[in-house]
């Protein structure tokens, strides 16, 4: 089996799966039915982009592996998404914040892995950067909104920006099978991504009336499957039904 | 207007219905109609908000991804059928702000079956398969019923609701197939959702206070118990195909009515969970209000925001 395109998909493919998990908390619970619909809708798209990546990845395992055996049976450690996702929804503030920190990154990471050479990944990314710039245009238009809103808001908009800040960094770490797949043609070179992604980004917390975090210390590990102690808990409700009835069909 | 012009008015009205005319919302309408239609409407459109939360209790712990994806499309279907149905009632001078308010302080009701707890994956069967049946044996009706909005949406929802019902179904029927510890699930969802979806139907005809009125109106077009009775003699022959047994003993075919007997319902516990007193009504509306309380700083910075733009544009146009 291609092990490094076996962990390069999955680590793309574990950010949509921790974050639409999250968004899926979410669900019946939102501000107003509008937001509602449309985080369901957010978390909707990346678990459909999460089964077209796993189905790829266990076509290329080759074994009796299923996208349900990825998804939900692999160990914590196991697990690569960026630390960004795994992050909870503390507050509407919180959740708008993550996604749209993910979604200047994956818009960016999408145009690229357009360009890959392995022909079903170009494929995915192609669908999946549709669905993930309508993504981008609801998670930026809420930080202004809530950055240029009330005195209240902007104060928890900030207060999001500023604690998730710190897991932004991580996005553009390479892994080992991130640089082969990079050389091979096959993968997206994340550190090329990094100067225009934090020029959007700082350019709409400007707009938003926001200030740009200062700070240089950042958290990195989950490409490694060193997580935040969050996702335990995360992967505890997510593989609930296939640990406590194995081997079943539903 | 005098008394005279009045009852003129009501007899064109009574007889647009009885000529099975659509009344749409800027048409003159008698003001007990317009009560009666807020009623109704705003209840189911909560009902559909209410009955998110007993699924979307399951959304992370979906047993596939595939069933994920399903029951989180399923879900925001409701979300979208709430939507809608407070889009139809406003139609009749009343907000979606003053709709949640009645809600909220208990002035509204909502279906009383998502009172109910979910407490196992096969509960998302069963609620596809029982709830949102009886679902649709009560709203196939209302497309048809005198109040166009109400009618036109009714016809979306009801093809929507058909197709949740049958992927419930197939959730059930996969289990039913499955491990006997899976047909185990099934059989225990079952037996804990047949009962309360029979007393979704509504009380007894003799129990029901707006049957007559409704009926003139086509807000309703059978009685609660014909319903009943269809919603019996559907579902019988679906739970023996998948091999699962009803949970009532007197359940017997009669030849005679080409129907089937059923055991008595246990109205003492439809009243008790309709007065507020079920196993999760308390969580419901705690769930509800917590939603709205918690939007209230995002829904007015929303608000400012928009005044902002709005006022930065003015002063760039001057």
């Amino acid at each position: 089996m291609k092990e490094n395109l076996y962990n390069y998909i999955l680590g793309i493919a574990d950010n949509s799966l921790i974050l639409g998990q999250r968004l899926g908390e979410l669900c019946g619970h939102g501000p107003t039915l509008e937001t509602d619909i449309a985080c369901t809708n957010i978390s909707l798209d990346l678990f459909g982009q999460v089964r077209s990546y796993f189905q790829y990845a266990a076509k290329i395992a080759g074994d009796k592996r299923t996208e349900d055996d990825i998804a939900m049976l692999r160990k914590e450690r196991e697990y690569k998404n960026v630390l960004l996702v795994e992050q909870p929804n503390t507050n509407f503030a919180y959740t708008i914040g993550r996604q749209f920190l993910f979604d200047a990154y994956h818009l960016a990471f999408l145009a690229e892995l357009q360009k890959s050479t392995d022909l079903t990944l170009s494929a995915i990314a192609n669908k999946c950067i549709k669905e993930v710039s309508y993504h981008e245009r609801f998670s930026s238009d809420w930080v202004k909104r809530l950055g240029d809103g009330t005195e209240e808001s902007n104060q928890k908009m900030q207060e999001a920006i500023n604690d998730l800040w710190t897991y932004t960094d991580e996005l553009f770490h390479q892994t080992e099978a991130d640089k082969v797949m990079v050389s091979e043609g096959v993968g997206v070179d994340v550190t090329k991504l990094k100067l225009n992604y934090y020029k959007r980004v700082n350019d709409l917390l400007q707009v938003a009336d926001l200030e740009i975090p200062e700070s240089k210390y950042f958290q990195k590990g989950g490409k490694e499957g060193v997580h935040t102690e969050h996702l335990g808990y995360l992967l505890s409700e997510l593989q609930y039904m296939q640990r406590a009835y194995p081997n079943m069909e539903w | 207007m005098s008394e005279e012009q009045i009852r003129s008015l009501e007899r064109q009205f009574d007889e647009r219905i009885a000529r099975d005319e659509k009344i749409e919302p800027k048409d003159w309408m008698p003001e007990k109609y317009r009560k009666t239609h807020i009623r109704q409407m705003s209840q189911h459109a909560h009902s559909e908000i209410v009955g998110m939360l007993p699924e979307g209790n399951w959304i992370t712990r979906a047993p596939s991804l595939r069933r994920k994806v399903a029951l989180l499309a399923k879900v925001q279907d409701e979300a979208g059928h709430g939507l809608y149905l407070y889009s139809a009632t406003e139609t009749l001078g009343i907000s979606r702000d003053e709709m949640y308010e009645q809600l909220h302080t208990g002035k509204a009701k909502y279906s009383s079956i998502f009172n109910y707890p979910t407490v196992t994956w096969a509960d998302m069967g069963a609620v596809g398969w029982l709830v949102d049946g009886a679902a649709i044996i009560n709203q196939v009706p209302l497309c048809n019923t005198s109040y166009g909005p109400y009618a036109r949406a009714m016809i979306r929802v009801c093809k929507e609701e058909s197709f949740h019902q049958r992927q419930g179904f197939e959730i059930m029927m996969k289990l039913a197939n499955g491990s006997p510890e899976q047909k185990e699930l099934a059989q225990d969802a079952l037996n804990r959702w047949w009962w309360p979806s029979l007393m979704m139907l509504g009380p007894t005809d003799a129990e029901s206070v707006h049957t007559e009125q409704s009926m003139k109106w086509k807000l309703k077009r059978k009685s609660n118990d014909d319903l009943r009775q269809q919603f019996i003699d559907q579902t019988v022959p679906q739970a023996e195909l998948i091999g699962l047994t009803i949970p009532d003993p007197d359940l017997k075919w009669n030849e005679e009515r080409g129907s089937y007997d059923f055991g008595d319902i246990n109205w003492d516990e439809f009243w008790q969970v309709v007065k507020g007193h079920g196993p999760c009504n308390k969580e419901r509306m705690k769930a509800r209000i917590g939603a709205w309380e918690e939007g209230e700083w995002i829904r007015d910075a929303a608000m400012a925001h928009a005044k902002k733009k709005q006022e930065r544009k003015q002063k760039q146009a001057v």
